[in-house]
């Protein structure tokens, strides 16, 4: 029973996260807002982390397989992304090493 | 035969899973992107179009949003950290969220890149689940800011601890927040093998991250087009 109860606490935020994000036309994803909510909903104590952790943790477990079917799509824009290989890497590449360099000696910086 | 793109799917991932297993975790063998490589060079091949794979394949896709709202359970679980290290958090997610955006998007477009591209490497810092949800709303193309994510992650996975050990830092916290901001879920499986602290840090990064990120990309994105 209790998965059913966790699952619909779950939807339950995903949906009002949508409705959110729909109804003030803020350009971000629903479920981020419901995991917003979510969050504070348990840090106020409105819901009960035994009563949602099973089925969340089920579900972070399995995200992996969940970003197949969209990354599959890359197919529709194949040719596009042949097309633009070059900055496309470059940019992949150069962005990573800056990123994480600059972020690791930003924080180390605050911190001495 | 609606059953074929979950089928497909599932039966795919999991042989490449076991493989992964057995090679101990080889970066290059990310059972993910193999997946997606695989599955899109069967139906490129067979003439099989997406929409079919779609037809039952789409409820894994529909899960990510459940599976997103979940995150809040990590978040909420580990919440002492987040305030022990507060301010290292903030200062690193903030700065590194616009770093991570502004070098990808301006590289690409020195570079040449059309719109649909620059929108969709965007995002490619920010945690696969919450990045595609971005870039739909701002305009990018799912599928790619998807693969591109990917990379991103197999790339800290693969050399993330190396550059770091590179650049000097030593600070446990400090190595986490940058691998956490870059590469997400995949540099926080490799950095968690070094050291717990540095692992947990990466971790909420990577959530934080994603907040932040979706809330600020897209007017960040508004700015960047006007020009």
């Amino acid at each position: 029973m209790r998965m059913y109860k966790g699952l619909s606490i779950i939807l339950g935020f995903l949906f009002l996260g949508e409705a959110i994000t729909k109804l003030t036309k803020i350009p971000v994803p629903g479920n981020v807002v419901g995991m917003v909510l979510l969050t504070l909903a348990l840090l106020f104590g409105l819901v009960e982390l035994r009563d949602v952790e099973e089925v969340a943790t089920f579900l972070i477990r399995n995200m992996s397989v969940m970003f197949i079917p969209p990354g599959v799509g890359i197919i529709l824009y194949w040719s596009m992304v042949r097309a633009q290989l070059l900055p496309i890497s470059v940019a992949l590449i150069a962005s990573f090493a800056i990123t994480i360099i600059f972020t690791a000696k930003t924080v180390e910086l605050i911190r001495r | 035969m609606a059953s074929f793109g979950l089928f497909v799917t599932l039966g795919i991932f999991y042989a490449l899973s076991r493989v992964y297993e057995k090679r101990g975790g080889k970066f290059y063998l990310n059972p993910v992107l193999l997946s997606i490589l695989i599955i899109s060079v069967g139906l490129k091949t067979s003439g099989i179009s997406y929409q079919f794979y779609m037809k039952s394949a789409r409820i894994l896709f529909f899960l990510l949003g459940p599976a997103v709202v979940s995150l809040a359970i990590p978040l909420y679980r580990e919440r002492k950290t987040i305030v022990s290290y507060a301010k290292e958090i903030s200062i690193g997610i903030l700065s590194g969220g616009l770093v991570a955006a502004l070098t990808a998007f301006y590289i690409a477009k020195l570079l040449g890149a059309n719109k649909s591209v620059l929108l969709s490497i965007a995002p490619k810092s920010i945690t696969t689940a919450i990045a595609i949800g971005v870039s739909s709303k701002i305009g990018g193309i799912p599928a790619l800011t998807a693969v591109l994510v990917i990379l991103t992650g197999i790339m800290g996975n693969a050399v993330g601890v190396e550059l770091l050990n590179l650049a000097r830092v030593k600070d446990r916290v400090a190595r986490g927040l940058g691998m956490g901001v870059t590469s997400h879920g995949l540099g926080t499986a490799r950095i968690i093998l070094d050291d717990e602290l540095s692992g947990a840090v990466s971790g909420l990064a990577m959530a934080l991250n994603g907040v932040y990120s979706s809330f600020m990309l897209p007017y960040l994105i508004i700015l960047l087009m006007r020009r």
